[in-house]
């Protein structure tokens, strides 16, 4: 029987090598693709023929459009309005992709921490640029947190560096373990119903038990493809808010 | 050999991070709960901050099964 960690296996489609790196073509790429598209034909489809009593389609691209505005309206405040467009984007890749892991026999890309880490660098790059760009050297105000007693000072600032400079890896580390530890977790499930159906007619009995969890666990699944796709976002618009608004 | 045994014995190790989301999560739903059967009216609204704080906490537990992992084919 198959590993439960063989399914994380990178497949290349098409070998490509430029200047000794490899840039094939592979799974990672082509699920991208596809969920790009699938996200272009969804919100482009829904708007096409927008009314004022809006249709099923619509309604539902609508309430994905408010969803988000709620979301960086209230974390991070008039000014965040410019940042909307990422911040949607991101959410709706990363739980495209989360999703499309869902489908048997697909492939779930938000489980390579390679993948991850490049997002979530790039927000905190990007955050951290933004942040100097508006603020200069007041923007080190946010390891100053107020109201600190003075001696205590030293202590808090070095806290709050290593938590600051920790930011990438949490983000990207949470998201890739919660969809590593899912899939794996609905594969050893699925492994028990082939074995303990293999047992004979008991076995094939008790084997209804394992496939119950593993249809509970679909369900867990899907519900944590967005919470952390929701996370993800909501981290993004609070670090955001540290650049905006950096003494706290 | 013994670097083997070793190697799954710090595994286990690892996994004793579950009493403390275990204590976290009971802590997330159980304070959620308290506050929703005080003020019901409130209760709708807080809910997407309790998933979150599920989702946070639910993470940290993973970070400990990562330790595992990177300890026994790391």
């Amino acid at each position: 029987m198959a590993s439960p960690i063989e399914q994380f296996n990178v497949d290349k489609y098409i070998e490509l090598e430029v200047a000794g790196v490899d840039v094939s073509f592979t799974i990672l790429s082509m699920l991208m693709v596809l969920v790009t598209l699938a996200l272009t034909v969804f919100f482009l489809g829904g708007t096409r023929k927008s009314q004022l009593v809006p249709s099923r389609w619509q309604l539902v691209v609508e309430m994905s459009y408010t969803f988000i505005a709620n979301l960086v309206k209230e974390n991070v405040g008039r000014e965040g309005k410019s940042y909307f467009p990422f911040v949607f984007t991101l959410f709706f890749f990363i739980l495209g992709l989360n999703l499309a892991g869902m489908i048997p026999y697909s492939f779930t890309v938000t489980s390579h921490l390679a993948f991850n880490l490049a997002i979530a660098m790039f927000v905190f790059l990007g955050v951290t640029v933004i942040g100097f760009v508006k603020h200069g050297f007041g923007y080190l105000k946010l390891f100053l947190p107020s109201g600190v007693p003075g001696w205590m000072m030293p202590l808090v600032v070095v806290i709050e560096i290593i938590s600051y400079f920790i930011r990438p890896i949490s983000l990207s580390v949470r998201l890739f373990a919660n969809m590593m530890a899912g899939h794996i977790m609905m594969k050893v499930f699925a492994g028990f119903i082939i074995s303990m159906g293999a047992a004979g007619v008991v076995g094939a009995v008790a084997a209804i038990a394992p496939f119950t969890i593993n249809v509970l666990l679909t369900g867990l699944e899907i519900l944590i493809a967005f919470l952390q796709a929701y996370v993800f976002a909501i981290l993004t618009c609070i670090y955001l808010n540290d650049a905006m608004h950096p003494s706290h | 050999m013994e670097l083997e045994a070793a190697k799954m014995i710090g595994a286990g190790l690892a996994t004793i991070a579950l009493a403390g989301i275990g204590a976290g999560l009971g802590n997330v739903f159980g304070s959620y709960l308290t506050g929703a059967m005080r003020n019901p009216a409130a209760a709708d609204k807080q809910r997407p901050t309790m998933m979150l704080a599920f989702a946070l906490v639910e993470a940290t537990g993973l970070f400990a099964l990562l330790i595992a992992f990177l300890i026994l084919f790391g």
